[in-house]
């Protein structure tokens, strides 16, 4: 019921603009895009894929922002932590 | 009952449970021994928290080492899948049945002393579907996989047999086809098939061909492999990427229309265990990780030995599509099989030299050390996750099926 | 993996152990439940429990569609199957889970023709290619999954087939967290929420929760530092004495949901009156069925099915265990009775129930726990 994985789409079935092919890490399936229809799906866009269909488009942007965040947080983690070790009252 | 009505009698009714179920219940209500030893758990006077944990926890233990036994009362893909049904149905109908010291060790191969020689003894049966697949056939796998069993033991391959049930109807090009793989296998792995038998039987049975090879080796070096041998400190390594046979099968059986660049990684291994053995004398055991995949075999370790194995996710090498595809489908692919793969024991001081061996041939360029064996906690084999967290990495239950989940 | 790798960066997850951690207040114990099956599963496969605080418990909720699925129904399928003319095609999900009278594994031992499929297209396929048999397509999952199987459905009909039905299992998540909030006992103070369902539904349908109860939810993703910045998110809440609904999966989980899956939906099944949940009960208005208008495409009106109740025994205490109420090892048949091989509720039936996780990896959490407390 959860299992979604991002996968690239490759192209389009011809005659067939409900049928994608994906690419997730090499392995290739057609999926269908239907639940997508109210949006623009173009090749190299990447799609949530479960059950055989796109359930969502993947935003690059907020992925970038996401890891953004977690990268700002892991920064200052590791300077607290130099913060730390340098300031020993030994 | 009309189509489509359901009897629906309400929340606080008497409708009765499954059959199973209440016959389960029964069985434990009536399980003597506890009654005297521990008071019953929501007995008047609750015992502390962590004293009732601890009652439950070895209460499943003991469940755990109890004689195994087949519940069903027949056979399912489990029971194939090489994980826990199938381990059950060996050690409760196989092994209660022809119990005897040589069979107990339930190695990939016998080891018998024979006049003066120690050989090696093993049996396999082929039951790949589909026949034909990217990287080989039922053909290499019957010869590869039972050369691969004799290798495990440290025996030299030597002669096969091959036993056919063929399904009426079958294509004879086929099977030609099926003969000449078998005998390039041979070919490439130094031994011949010297016996064999034919059968056929109706239109239905048998899905095109099954195959079955024994085969007998001897065992030169002075060694004597065996996961018990397996000591907390030993190394643990994989001769190259897992999971390509098995991901290989599923997706050339069509049905979950998946596209990938793999071909099963079917091959002869008594190249690769010679250099290994004679690079080495600190190997301890050797299997090949074939159905239930490398996952089966550190349990098997574990379980023999009584040991811990601790295995790192980060090592293990796992090709691209392979991974993907096990994400895709939502399987593990430390459960898949692989058949041209092996897992080797090696004492540490001996570690790096065996890698060393296994990475100079091209059958093992990839290999790679994955874990060590531990003292504690017996039986048990822990993965420490890419992520830095750990997990239990258990005996499979039933086939790993794809899932939704 | 793009998309799946950077988020399992364990570097920047003992970052946010920390921020978590610094976040608990001295004395105080918390527990999340994560609704969803999936996220289950990651929090166990990547051992994310590793990196919470002793004082931060997960409660694994009732998020797996296909254990709460009452024995009952499971015979109802297993009837379907067994119509001589009948291929039943289901998830892999479902093949192992027991009814009455063993699971479709069991019944595909027997001889019963049950396929599994990965897509409902594929059991469209074999419907297409299968003209003088009819083909069952056993549909469960959340509102994940209903729009794949409505949109199939359409499908189905655009094409005109005949032979093709579905019966129909699909639940809602709603009125089950409802149901858990509900409870008296109640302990939870917080929800990790499916994100998944929520690419579908939105974030609406959560307000109620934070507004009405007082608890908040913050939305996740699948991978593990998701699930961490979401137990972040939801602490920073708790510390700050907030209740709200935020959305961390925002890569992947619109505000609004996908309206053309809703439709889809909408279009071909409608919510039936009550629906009973194995461990909650009977819940109103918490599953879907085939529409009339698509009656030619629903199982339960093509062919007859059983329909016949089969209770979950009184010794069954799962209710209290997704509640947070009780432990899985507090529950008087765990272990003995009700085991992963003989699962007699449906925290046992999931492999990432409660209690199946539990009996699996119980053992070893309380050795190290031991062992730290030693060294």
């Amino acid at each position: 019921m959860c299992l979604g994985i991002p996968g690239e789409v490759i192209d389009f079935l011809p005659d067939q603009p409900d049928l994608a092919r994906v690419d997730v890490s090499g392995v290739r399936r057609v999926i269908n895009v239907g639940l997508l229809a109210e949006e623009e799906v173009v090749p190299g866009d990447w799609v949530l894929i479960h059950v055989g269909f796109a359930l969502s488009k993947i935003d690059e942007a907020e992925a970038a922002a996401a890891l953004e965040f977690l990268a700002g947080i892991g920064q200052a983690y590791e300077d607290e932590l130099a913060a730390l070790a340098e300031s020993r009252i030994e | 009952m009309t189509a489509g009505q359901v009897q629906h009698t309400g929340a606080g009714d008497n409708a009765q449970s499954a059959g199973w179920v209440r016959e389960a219940l029964r069985e434990h209500d009536e399980q003597p021994g506890e009654a005297g030893r521990f008071p019953r758990l929501g007995s008047p006077q609750p015992l502390p928290g962590t004293v009732r944990e601890e009652l439950v926890l070895e209460r499943i233990d003991r469940a755990r080492r109890a004689r195994p036994r087949v519940k069903e009362e027949r056979i399912t893909m489990s029971h194939g899948a090489g994980g826990k049904a199938t381990q059950t149905l060996i050690e409760a109908v196989f092994l209660d049945a022809f119990r005897n010291p040589l069979l107990e060790p339930l190695e990939d191969a016998a080891r018998l002393q024979v006049g003066g020689a120690r050989l090696a003894l093993t049996t396999d049966s082929y039951v790949v579907s589909p026949l034909f697949f990217p990287g080989g056939d039922i053909g290499d796998l019957a010869v590869n996989g039972t050369v691969n069993d004799l290798s495990m033991a440290g025996a030299v391959p030597l002669y096969l047999t091959a036993g056919f049930i063929l399904e009426e109807g079958f294509p004879v090009a086929d099977l030609a086809r099926i003969a000449a793989s078998m005998q390039a296998a041979a070919r490439r792995a130094g031994v011949q098939v010297v016996t064999g038998d034919t059968k056929v039987v109706e239109k239905g049975k048998a899905d095109g061909c099954y195959i079955n090879t024994a085969g007998v080796g001897v065992i030169e070096h002075n060694v004597n492999l065996g996961v018990a041998q397996a000591r907390p400190g030993d190394v643990i390594l994989v001769s190259g990427p897992i999971g390509d046979h098995g991901v290989t099968i599923m997706l050339a059986r069509g049905e979950l229309d998946i596209e990938a660049d793999l071909s099963s990684d079917t091959a002869p291994l008594n190249g690769l265990v010679a250099d290994l053995l004679a690079a080495t004398t600190g190997v301890r055991a050797l299997r090949d990780a074939t159905r239930g995949g490398v996952a089966t075999i550190l349990n098997e370790i574990a379980k023999a030995a009584a040991v811990g194995v601790l295995a790192s996710e980060d090592d293990i090498p796992v090709r691209a599509e392979v991974r993907g595809a096990s994400e895709l489908l939502g399987i593990d692919p430390m459960y898949v099989a692989c058949e041209g793969r092996l897992v080797a024991v090696v004492s540490p001081e001996d570690a790096d030299a065996a890698l060393a061996a296994l990475r100079a041939h091209p059958q093992g360029s990839q290999a790679a050390i994955i874990g060590a064996v531990t003292a504690e906690p017996p039986g048990i084999v822990q993965l420490k996750t890419a992520f830095g967290g750990t997990r239990i990495v258990d005996l499979l239950v039933g086939d790993p099926l794809p899932r939704i989940c | 993996m793009r998309f799946v790798d950077e988020f399992r960066d364990a570097d920047k997850a003992h970052a946010l152990a920390a921020k978590i951690a610094a976040l608990c207040e001295p004395g105080r114990e918390y527990k999340l439940m994560e609704v969803c099956g999936g996220h289950t599963h990651t929090i166990y496969k990547h051992g994310l429990e590793d990196y919470l605080p002793e004082q931060i418990t997960l409660v694994h909720g009732p998020g797996c569609p296909v254990c709460v699925i009452p024995m009952g129904r499971v015979d109802d399928a297993m009837a379907l199957a067994s119509h001589p003319d009948v291929i039943m095609t289901s998830f892999g999900d479902m093949m192992r889970v027991p009814g009455s009278n063993g699971s479709f594994f069991d019944a595909k031992a027997r001889g019963t023709d049950i396929r599994m499929v990965y897509s409902p297209l594929d059991s469209l396929k074999i419907a297409r290619q299968n003209p003088d048999k009819q083909v069952v397509f056993m549909a469960i999952g959340f509102e994940t999954t209903a729009p794949s199987t409505a949109m199939t459905v359409l499908r189905a009909a655009g094409e005109g087939l005949t032979n093709f039905s579905i019966f129909c299992n699909h639940v809602t998540i709603i009125p089950a967290i409802k149901a858990i909030l509900d409870s008296p006992d109640l302990r939870l103070d917080g929800f990790i929420g499916p994100g998944h369902v929520s690419a579908v539904i939105g974030c609406r349908p959560y307000d109620f929760i934070a507004r009405d109860y007082g608890k908040p939810v913050v939305v996740a993703g699948f991978e593990p530092l998701d699930i961490l910045q979401s137990i972040y998110m939801l602490m920073l809440q708790l510390s700050r004495g907030e209740s709200t609904v935020e959305n961390q999966y925002t890569r992947v989980v619109p505000w609004d949901g996908n309206a053309v899956a809703l439709r889809a939906i909408g279009q071909t099944m409608e919510l039936r009156p009550y629906f009973e949940w194995r461990g909650l009960g009977f819940i109103s208005h918490s599953a879907l069925k085939v529409r009339d208008e698509y009656s030619g495409f629903d199982a339960e009106t093509v062919f007859s099915v059983p329909g016949v109740r089969v209770a979950d025994p009184k010794a069954c205490q799962c209710g209290e265990v997704l509640k947070g109420v009780l432990k899985p090892w507090e529950c008087k048949v765990f272990g003995t009775a009700c085991t992963p091989e003989t699962p007699i509720g449906t925290c046992m039936v999931s492999p990432e129930g409660a209690c199946a996780a539990y009996y699996n990896y119980g053992r070893l959490t309380r050795q190290r726990v031991k062992e730290a407390s030693r060294s």
